[in-house]
């Protein structure tokens, strides 16, 4: 059985806003499909006593003290945007599809 | 015909629930050192991690996680023993990671409750608020939409994206679902925010500014035909930016259901907008389900698993519960139900408390609070509390009740003080204000005024007391208003033969 369906490959770009054609969803479900299989195996592994981790190392309460440090430079927060305007990120409109 | 609010309650009955986003006055941002000083020039408070850059890695405000657990311990919750951080991931660039770190399934407080307080026509009214969670999440940077309608999403151009504020500390409350409230839904809605807005001052944890935002709400109803035993389908309002916002969102979303589905219409499952000038509510952006915001344990921080111990620590330092100090205060005062909420209607009740504690007469701390000052500071368009503090009023009172000053003379030193001129001892000083209290300086006076009023001192003489009134005012006058005026009564009616 396929880990992941055709619809669901659609969904997800819907989601992300990636606009894919019919011949891209075909033949990104059946990678993200084999992808998935592959990762599946780590189930085997997964025994009943082997509790689920979302940490390789058994750490807990990893804090740091409530003091403020250095922010970037505006010039240098905004160095990497695609573009800018009045010192923010400028960004094309959105959710214009979906109101 | 359409149905008003008596209408849709005679048939319908509300269940309400509530989510309030608390933003956590700590000093940094909760996942980086970045500053949450509010108002400061755009992206001037921004790092890699709340930027998130490439190869960052995010490391929890240990303050962040003790407030968290005041908040749950004050509404009644079970401080969880273990719990972690989850990813929710969502395409919106008000978080530049395209994923807001959030709790999700192991949230860090649950199952509390609070009680609120009503008032209805027969006394008061109580309801419990049942919680479902306190999680811990990161807030948004903030959206500027420009081109179509100013500000709105809707026809925009493009964004223009903030993100000082993506990465502050915010808390989310969830309320489970309100049953049983009945025709009272929107009081009952204002007065758990209202009663959690306390508690978090109190606690000390966030600023509660709903006007800037730290604290907000989203108004959750739903309609159910009254003995039909089903849940009607919920919308859930935002935007809603004060107290009284939050009881007319409610009102104004039970009547637009009720007519809706008196029409036989379905209620949509939807975000909405509450409009401040109408009241009213607009369709906001179609929600997505919990699912297609794919949560999964953040992969880059670890558990948190608070021990036992300090959660008893911190419960024992928790204050007392404001709802209860306000009904402790008032009975220590003897404070009239109709002072008592101006005093608490103008967030004055811990500064009348400061200066009562520094010795000050309750009656004549709140008279001065509440008077004066806060007439100078209507007037200025500033906080009372920013013209002067707790210490100088109790002095002032201090120095009227060992007689140093008049009720008059005070005014002028308040007057004084909040002029910039000092200390009140200082504006004595300066303005030369003390109480002319030397008996023969004052009958100096006296012998002056009955001088240059001998038909009214002679009325007097014959038994008009009441015209000994001119008299007095001539000294006053003469004092420059320093004299005590009962002093100076006694002296003169004595020196003209009609003394007690």
């Amino acid at each position: 059985m396929a880990a992941i369906s055709r619809d669901e490959v659609a969904h997800l770009a819907r989601l992300a806003r990636i606009e894919m054609s019919s011949e891209e969803l075909d033949h990104l479900a059946s990678e993200l499909d084999q992808i998935l299989h592959a990762v599946d195996r780590v189930q085997e592994a997964a025994k009943d006593n082997v509790p689920p981790t979302s940490h390789p190392l058994p750490l807990k309460n990893v804090t740091r003290p409530d003091v403020v440090v250095a922010s970037l430079s505006p010039q240098d927060a905004l160095s990497g945007a695609p573009a800018s305007d009045e010192q923010r990120f400028k960004v094309p409109q959105i959710l214009g599809d979906a109101e | 015909m359409a149905l008003n609010y008596d209408g849709v309650i005679e048939k319908y009955e509300p269940t309400l629930g509530l989510e309030v986003h608390v933003e956590l006055n700590t000093n940094t941002k909760m996942f980086c050192g970045c500053s949450t000083e509010f108002g400061a020039e755009p992206n001037t408070q921004t790092c890699p991690v709340c930027l998130g850059l490439p190869g960052s890695l995010p490391v929890v405000n240990e303050v962040a996680i003790e407030s968290a657990i005041k908040i749950g311990l004050a509404l009644n919750c079970s401080i969880a023993p273990f719990s972690r951080f989850a990813r929710k991931n969502y395409f919106y660039p008000d978080m530049p990671k395209d994923f807001q770190i959030s709790q999700y399934d192991e949230p860090i407080c649950v199952n509390g409750f609070l009680d609120v307080e009503i008032d209805i026509d027969e006394g008061t009214k109580s309801f419990r608020v049942e919680i479902e969670r306190v999680h811990m999440e990161e807030d948004t940077g903030k959206s500027l939409h420009v081109g179509g309608a100013t500000g709105r999403i809707h026809g925009a151009e493009y964004s223009l994206l903030d993100y000082n504020r993506a990465g502050i500390p915010l808390m989310e409350i969830v309320t489970k679902m309100i049953p049983g409230t009945e025709k009272y839904a929107p009081q009952v809605a204002r007065a758990y925010v209202t009663e959690l807005r306390d508690i978090l001052r109190s606690l000390g944890v966030s600023d509660v500014k709903m006007e800037q935002g730290s604290l907000r709400c989203d108004a959750n109803v739903s309609l159910s035909p009254r003995g039909s035993g089903k849940l009607g389908t919920r919308s859930e309002t935002k935007n809603v930016n004060s107290l009284r916002s939050v009881e007319r969102a409610i009102h104004g979303e039970m009547i637009r259901q009720g007519n809706l589905l008196e029409n036989g219409e379905r209620i949509i499952q939807e975000t909405r907008h509450f409009l401040e000038e109408s009241g009213e509510t607009r369709p906001g952006r179609s929600k997505e389900t919990a699912e297609d915001y794919r949560y999964f344990q953040e992969p880059d921080l670890v558990p948190v698993a608070p021990e036992a111990s300090w959660i008893e620590e911190i419960r024992a330092t928790l204050p007392e519960r404001p709802s209860v100090r306000r009904k402790r205060l008032q009975a220590e005062w003897a404070v009239p139900d109709k002072e008592m909420t101006a005093m608490i209607n103008a967030e004055l009740l811990d500064t009348v408390e400061a200066t009562v504690k520094l010795g000050a007469d309750p009656t004549k701390a709140r008279t001065w609070w509440l008077g004066e000052i806060s007439r100078v500071a209507n007037e200025k368009e500033v906080e009372a509390t920013s013209l002067m503090n707790p210490a100088q009023v109790a002095e002032v009172i201090g120095l009227v009740a060992s007689g140093e000053l008049t009720d008059k003379l005070a005014r002028q030193v308040v007057e004084g003080v909040i002029a910039g001129e000092g200390s009140p001892r200082e504006v004595i000083e300066k303005r030369g204000l003390k109480v002319v209290s030397d008996d023969s300086a004052l009958m100096a006076a006296i012998e002056a005024a009955i001088s240059s009023q001998p038909d009214t001192a002679q009325r007097v003489r014959d038994g008009n007391i009441p015209a000994a009134g001119a008299l007095i005012g001539a000294v006053m006058k003469a004092t420059g208003g320093q004299a005590d005026a009962a002093r100076v009564r006694e002296l003169l009616l004595n020196h003209l033969g009609q003394g007690a």
